[in-house]
């Protein structure tokens, strides 16, 4: 995570400012780079867009993926959808809040589509972790 | 003797450890090709390994780094599958979509078009866009996201209507759980994707493509960012783009996800106008699921009527069913549509992972009925489940076994439904908040009914084999008021609430804007109606679970 940079910031938008639907491309964008889409980043979109700020905020808070405020900690995305509950997720998940204490932000996420082999879940932009166990979130968690 | 590995490069294998196994066999082989391959869809044996030597190739799965040194030495027996192609989960499949599933390598281009890749195409091309209309609707081919609607009047609307500017939209956004068969497609067989919506584009007049595919999805996401730059030539002028969805379930509703391309708040549009007609940006589209483009090329290579000689009544070819959840043998099992329930779960599947009885089986995802093993000979086909008020929808199953509680599956239905409610009409946005704390005074009122509640429930939640501590926390609070005047209470309670959450279900089916809101009422009433023990009542004659 870095602090908002507005030079950074109009550099992501100008590369989508031509495409057909440009703001969730943007948006996303904006969230990988700073961690967040701070207010600033809403009021630059909204103009360089020609869009209102009420709509560009109305995208941003309807979207999971988009945070409102910055997650400092290291976070564990744990599949809480009914496949991963059969293979019982909802215990693990109570383990896991526990082994993480403050120090990693645990989130819901319903399903990576590895259903077959849960309990599942995500860590950093695409590594994925299957057939999790208690052993296997102590271990995850410590390494995050 | 020369030496190639076959390993699988697919999220499900790498989520399982595939990248410690390569690297374990670039230490232990340094000189051997490994080749990354798609994944067969056997998924309790990935990673699954498969060693060629002197031409003979051989299966082992599940492997870890360690079995390496052992399988090279061959000594690894206990792992050993024989040839892949010819294991009894595979040779019992009938795999038109998934041909090419754990054969090629997904993104190399020679493999493809060895395969009969571009056929279909190029066949699209000899015979004109009028033509390839009549095959896809003389295939009988409906829409694998859940409706079912043909594709070929689908694709004929939009051909038909008038404008210079037409879509085709891929709908990647597969959120429902127990479903992930798009995202193999896509990651393990992308071009396949690619050359239906290249067929779709030439048959309709449309020049311009978008593949909206969730966020949790990266892999796929890569995969088919870089199949969609290496046969960018093969297409053209058709053009494709790729986008990432942004962590919302609804947005796998048609109309929510032309908004959300669109850049604006995934929120459902009222039908009409059909996409078909105003679509994305306004201009006709035709929106397709994922399975459903990829079925194209086998059906103009190989021509309508082969593909539509398998199947059963009005539900034509085969289906991609996905056995996800507590299940012993899950993954990917494409079949022609017919095969019942039972023989998908039991048979194919081989029961629960955990080694209990099979209590429940979730089928279409998180809007789909439970179903009992009562009804284990319902034949897989679209119109054979809405007949037993179920839904096949993106063809997933979901098993239980018999530690699962329904009332809390019901709950977690509503919760489900209110956390990913768009928010545009009432009766799924504050019906399903009204659903939750209903099922919750039921919860909470079931240890007082006459019928005792499923106390072994207590301390058993399972995983696949291991006890769990338990979260019925609400059935401990709910078990210590005995008294007679409290139970008479309760009663009334309860049934007060069971009257309430049929008629809540009843509302939001009918009054609802989309299928979120609609189809909620399909777990939470085939739970209360197949399971009513759980939810204070007394148990089905037959009870659920007697005969798995």
């Amino acid at each position: 995570m870095v602090d908002f940079d507005e030079h950074i910031a109009r550099a992501l938008i100008a590369r989508h400012a031509a495409r057909e639907g440009p703001l969730l491309p943007i948006l996303h964008d904006l969230q990988a780079e700073f961690g967040w889409i701070p207010e600033e980043a809403v009021r630059l979109v909204a103009h360089v867009l020609n869009l209102s700020r009420a709509e560009v905020h109305g995208v941003v808070s309807f979207y999971h993926d988009f945070r409102d405020a910055p997650e400092p900690r290291p976070v564990l995305k744990l599949c809480r959808a009914e496949s991963c509950q059969a293979r019982g997720a909802d215990a693990l998940a109570v383990h896991a809040e526990a082994v993480a204490g403050d120090r990693i932000a645990i989130e819901t996420v319903y399903c990576l589509g590895l259903c077959s082999v849960g309990p599942n879940a995500l860590t950093g932009r695409d590594h994925l972790h299957a057939r999790l166990d208690a052993g296997a979130i102590d271990a995850l968690v410590a390494a995050l | 003797m020369s030496l190639v590995f076959f390993l699988s490069d697919d999220a499900l294998a790498l989520a399982c450890g595939a990248e410690r196994v390569a690297a374990a066999l670039r230490a232990h082989a340094p000189d051997a090709e490994i080749r990354r391959t798609s994944s067969w869809g056997m998924h309790w044996l990935e990673p699954l390994l498969e060693v060629e030597r002197g031409g003979v190739r051989t299966g082992y799965g599940p492997v870890t780094a360690a079995d390496v040194p052992a399988i090279l030495a061959g000594e690894a027996e206990h792992l050993a599958l024989g040839p892949v192609d010819g294991h009894p989960f595979i040779a019992a499949q009938t795999r038109l979509t998934f041909a090419r599933a754990g054969r090629t390598r997904p993104l190399d281009l020679g493999d493809y078009r060895a395969t009969g890749g571009w056929r279909g195409l190029e066949r699209a091309r000899e015979i004109g866009p009028a033509a390839v209309l009549d095959a896809v609707t003389r295939s009988g081919l409906r829409g694998r996201g859940g409706a079912g609607f043909p594709a070929g009047i689908k694709w004929k609307t939009v051909a038909e209507a008038a404008g210079p500017v037409k879509y085709i939209v891929c709908n990647a956004d597969e959120g429902d759980s127990g479903t992930f068969a798009d995202r193999m497609l896509m990651e393990g067989d992308p071009y396949c994707l690619i050359e239906g919506m290249a067929i779709a584009g030439f048959a309709t007049g449309a020049n311009k493509a978008f593949v909206y595919i969730r966020s949790e999805y990266p892999h796929a996401i890569a995969k088919m960012r870089a199949a969609v730059e290496a046969s960018a030539g093969i297409v053209a002028p058709f053009a494709i783009e790729i986008r990432e969805g942004a962590g919302a379930y609804v947005c796998g509703e048609e109309t929510s996800l032309l908004n959300s391309i669109e850049g604006r708040r995934g929120e459902v549009r009222a039908k009409p106008p059909l996409p078909a007609h105003e679509g994305l940006f306004g201009r006709p589209t035709v929106i397709n699921n994922v399975l459903t483009l990829a079925a194209i090329p086998f059906i103009l290579a190989e021509g309508p009527e082969a593909y539509a000689e398998f199947g059963m009544g009005r539900s034509r070819g085969t289906m991609p069913i996905q056995l996800a959840g507590n299940i012993r043998q899950g993954g990917l099992f494409e079949t022609a549509f017919g095969a019942t329930l039972g023989e998908l779960v039991i048979d194919i599947g081989g029961g629960t992972a955990s080694g209990r009885s099979v209590r429940a089986v979730q089928v279409g995802g998180p809007l789909g009925a439970y179903f009992p093993p009562s009804l284990f000979d319902t034949p897989f086909d679209y119109e054979a489940f809405a007949a037993r008020d179920g839904l096949i929808g993106h063809g997933g199953i979901t098993v239980f076994d018999d530690s699962v509680d329904m009332a809390r599956q019901a709950r977690f239905a509503m919760a489900f439904c209110a956390a990913e409610s768009c928010g545009k009409c009432t009766p799924c946005r504050l019906g399903s908040t009204r659903g939750v704390e209903t099922i919750d005074r039921i919860i909470a009122a079931r240890a007082a009914a006459p019928t005792p509640v499923r106390a072994e429930l207590v301390g058993t939640q399972s995983t696949a084999g291991q006890p769990l501590p338990s979260l019925s926390t609400a059935e401990k609070k709910g078990s210590t008021s005995t008294s007679s005047v409290q139970t008479e209470k309760g009663q009334a309670e309860l049934t007060a609430a069971l009257t309430l959450i049929e008629d809540l279900c009843e509302t939001m089916k009918f009054g609802s804007l989309c299928a979120l809101g609609g189809f909620t009422p399909y777990p939470v009433l085939s739970a209360l109606h197949h399971f009513p023990e759980d939810f204070g009542g007394a148990a089905e004659t037959a009870p659920a679970g007697s005969e798995a």
